[in-house]
């Protein structure tokens, strides 16, 4: 059973490759890559769903949210200090308030475990918690009217630690698995479709957070130009050493150039990758990963073996937003800026859920599998649809409807996506490499 | 001390809004606590659904415009909405057909259900965006204003002047109209009682001979009807885009749930809730409060509790502390 299932997993991911390299050869080595480095971001972001869908049944529809977290991580860590915004009246102040307002939250949520029973105890909290917000707003801003007065052209904002970019990863990690523990207290007791609605509001607002904390990452006027962690293309070009290399080899330079830059980043998200899938499938085959799958068949019947149901969902769901936060940060790396616009929950959460869905829940190969199959499928959906309306439309006079259906090519993407899960789910439900 | 200008600004710019946008919300929600009643499942997709009846409502009152067909002062699009609500009902009959009663007859965990309507979510925005494309479109026409500022400061000779839109107004009777009839369809009629019989215990109503696909087909039919015309008094009111439609998934939820999901009453109660909590904490007070002060005083500062980018997080909000101290909504919902 193994063999065969090991076997049809080879089979499905040559033909993953045989795509990625068709589409080298077809169209060029450049856009394969590029395709190919954000297929290795999807597949970690299913991995991640997976680990929570998969091997626990959490239903996460906030994937949006947490891959934010791990960009803003990335500006945080590598972009370039803001001289003079961490003055004490002005990012030393917002900490102070950001830290007064958690501690009127926490102040509220004891006093409402103390006063159990007490006449007032509504009253009491409610006013703990609005003398806090005010008090809260009263420090908040004015230091951030301070921060973003600093430069606003340019920064406008608390700045980042100028590190390498390389450690925002792990960062982008932690930081979206303390959103995890903070969504995973207060939600993770309700029921499948009641999570499903948190973590996507949860998602939204993270992202309203993004656009308008404009002293955080600079709201919509986008963070752009962060470091790198692999070299420059003009660098490259200027490198005698390396045009001559290429040159050698028959490369024109200018391509060989980015095809270098691409391939690294593609090493380095490999390493990642292949790092994760060891950890996961190393967990998944523990002890541990047997409790949690018992968990996920028989609620009832693991917690009446003292199985601590409550405690390991919150664990995995943490885990498992961590690996999507991680994720988010090696995007921003990729794309060197982080534009909050851009984030939008049919794109960050719901194709995820697709990967997760068509590659086979609860199996991390499938999940992997699932990722660079539907990356590429969205990617080259838009230029398939577009020569299939060519064909169709190819009869047609030239004329309104022509150009709009030739506009409307662009929306096959969705379509598809949407008939791909439909179709999985109704024939194929446990996915195309199913848990063992 | 001005009481009358600051109750007429706080009505021009809190109640009326409010009032509109709750009506929008409440039947919205109305849609996915039928669903959530009757097939056990939270439907992803009905703020597509919502979008697709308003496109078709939509290239039909051009179509009728071109015509040269308006409904005088009202606008074109109320003549055209039974259109649309066909075409919805059709789709979601359609739908259910190919897609979720597939689920029913293997007796599929409702999670299933909700990751089907996902797809099925994905379908409709991509049928909306290849229709439609993804632009603003404003279909409102006939007359803009019941009562303009201008009229209604010279009438009355007050400072502030209240505006009232003939969408805002119209949203609400036809809110109205459309509540009383759902309410009356399902107590009075013999199929809404048997939609109620099925939703409450749906052994003991299979045992009466209550045959499951008909409530089913008929929940379908009233909940295209109620998402039509939720989505098109929303664009009437604001604007048609496919994405805001999306997102108004999220305060119609909150809405159904702090209702208590599967109870029509608490939908409605949900839908006001939101909108008004929505605006009332995302309006700067400034104004009002000035008023209520002494002459030609001012307050410093907007009074704004949030800014207006963060309404979302106000229904969500009051979704989370909801569903932590009673979750199955303020008017008794059910939970699976």
């Amino acid at each position: 059973m193994n063999l065969t299932l090991d076997r049809k997993a080879a089979v499905l991911f040559a033909l993953v490759a045989v795509l990625y390299i068709g589409t080298g050869f077809v169209q060029s080595w450049n856009t394969a890559l590029s395709i190919l480095n954000m297929g290795l971001i999807s597949a970690i972001m299913a991995l991640g769903v997976n680990i929570q869908w998969g091997y626990a049944g959490l239903f996460n529809v906030g994937v949006m949210g947490f891959t934010a977290l791990g960009g803003l991580a990335a500006v945080l860590v590598a972009s370039d200090p803001v001289e003079g915004a961490w003055s004490a009246t002005g990012g030393w102040q917002i900490l102070l308030a950001l830290l007064m307002g958690g501690a009127t939250i926490a102040a509220a949520i004891t006093l409402w475990g103390k006063l159990q029973g007490h006449k007032l105890r509504g009253v009491i909290v409610a006013s703990v918690l609005i003398v806090g917000f005010f008090v809260f707003r009263a420090v908040f801003d004015p230091a951030v009217a301070t921060v973003e007065a600093i430069n606003p052209a340019l920064t406008g904002n608390i700045g980042g630690l100028g590190l390498p970019i390389i450690l925002a990863w792990p960062v982008g990690g932690v930081l979206a698995a303390g959103a995890a523990w903070i969504i995973g207290k207060t939600a993770l007791g309700l029921r499948s479709d009641y999570l499903a609605i948190a973590t996507l509001g949860v998602a939204e607002i993270i992202i309203y957070i993004l656009k308008n904390e404009d002293w955080l990452a600079r709201g919509v006027k986008n963070v752009i130009g962060l470091p790198r962690p692999v070299p420059y293309e003009v660098d490259l070009q200027a490198n005698a050493t390396f045009v001559d290399a290429m040159q050698n080899f028959g490369a024109d330079p200018v391509t060989a150039s980015s095809i270098t830059v691409k391939l690294s980043y593609a090493i380095l998200f490999s390493v990642v990758l292949i790092a994760l899938i060891w950890l996961t499938q190393r967990a998944l085959n523990s002890p541990w990963g047997r409790m949690i799958r018992a968990i996920r068949d028989n609620e009832t019947s693991a917690a009446a073996m003292g199985k601590n149901v409550t405690a390991r969902h919150l664990q995995i769901f943490i885990l498992g937003s961590a690996v999507c936060g991680l994720a988010g940060a090696m995007m921003t790396t990729l794309d060197s800026q982080l534009v909050p616009s851009t984030y939008q929950p049919l794109r960050f959460t719901f194709l995820i859920w697709v990967m997760v869905i068509v590659g086979g829940s609860g199996n991390n190969l499938g999940a992997v599998l699932g990722g660079f199959l539907i990356w590429w499928l969205w990617i080259q959906v838009e230029p398939l649809g577009l020569l299939l309306l060519q064909g169709i439309t190819a009869g047609m006079a030239e004329g309104w409807l022509k150009a709009h259906l030739m506009d409307a090519a662009a929306h096959m993407r969705l379509l598809t996506m949407g008939l791909i899960l439909l179709l999985v789910l109704r024939f194929s439900p446990r996915g195309l490499l199913p848990e063992r | 001390m001005d009481f009358l200008n600051a109750i007429i600004a706080l009505l021009n710019f809190v109640i009326v809004p409010a009032t509109a946008y709750g009506a929008q919300l409440a039947l919205g929600a109305l849609g996915v606590t039928l669903i959530y009643g009757i097939l056990r499942f939270s439907n992803f997709a009905h703020g597509d659904t919502m979008a697709f009846g308003t496109m078709i409502t939509i290239l039909a009152t051009w179509g009728l415009q071109s015509l040269g067909v308006t409904a005088g002062p009202l606008p074109t699009a109320l003549i055209a909405l039974p259109l649309g609500i066909a075409a919805t009902a059709a789709l979601a009959v359609g739908t259910d057909k190919l897609v979720y009663r597939f689920y029913r007859q293997t007796k599929a965990k409702p999670v299933i259900f909700v990751i089907a309507s996902i797809g099925v979510m994905f379908v409709m925005n991509g049928i909306v965006r290849f229709v439609i494309g993804v632009g603003d479109q404003n279909f409102a026409d006939g007359t803009r204003f019941l009562i303009s500022a201008r009229d209604f400061r010279e009438v009355t000779g007050l400072d502030e002047g209240l505006a009232i839109r003939t969408t805002q107004a119209i949203t609400v009777a036809v809110a109205i109209l459309a509540v009383v009839a759902l309410f009356w369809f399902l107590n009075k009629t013999r199929t809404g009682k048997s939609m109620r019989a099925f939703s409450d215990n749906e052994d003991l109503a299979l045992l009466s001979g209550i045959n499951p696909e008909r409530v089913v087909f008929i929940t379908w039919l009233i909940v295209a009807a109620l998402a039509t015309t939720a989505g098109v008094l929303y664009g009437l009111d604001k604007s048609f885009k496919p994405f805001t439609y999306f997102q108004l998934l999220l305060p119609i939820f909150a809405a159904a749930i702090v209702g208590g999901l599967g109870n029509p009453l608490g939908a409605i109660l949900g839908g006001f809730l939101i909108a008004y909590s929505e605006i009332a904490v995302t309006y700067a007070f400034r104004k009002v409060v000035g008023y209520l002060g002494p002459e030609g005083w001012s307050p410093e500062g907007m009074l704004q509790l949030l800014s207006t980018d963060y309404k979302f997080a106000v229904s969500f909000t009051i979704l989370l502390i909801v569903l932590l101290f009673k979750p199955t909504g303020i008017m008794k919902g059910k939970s699976v």
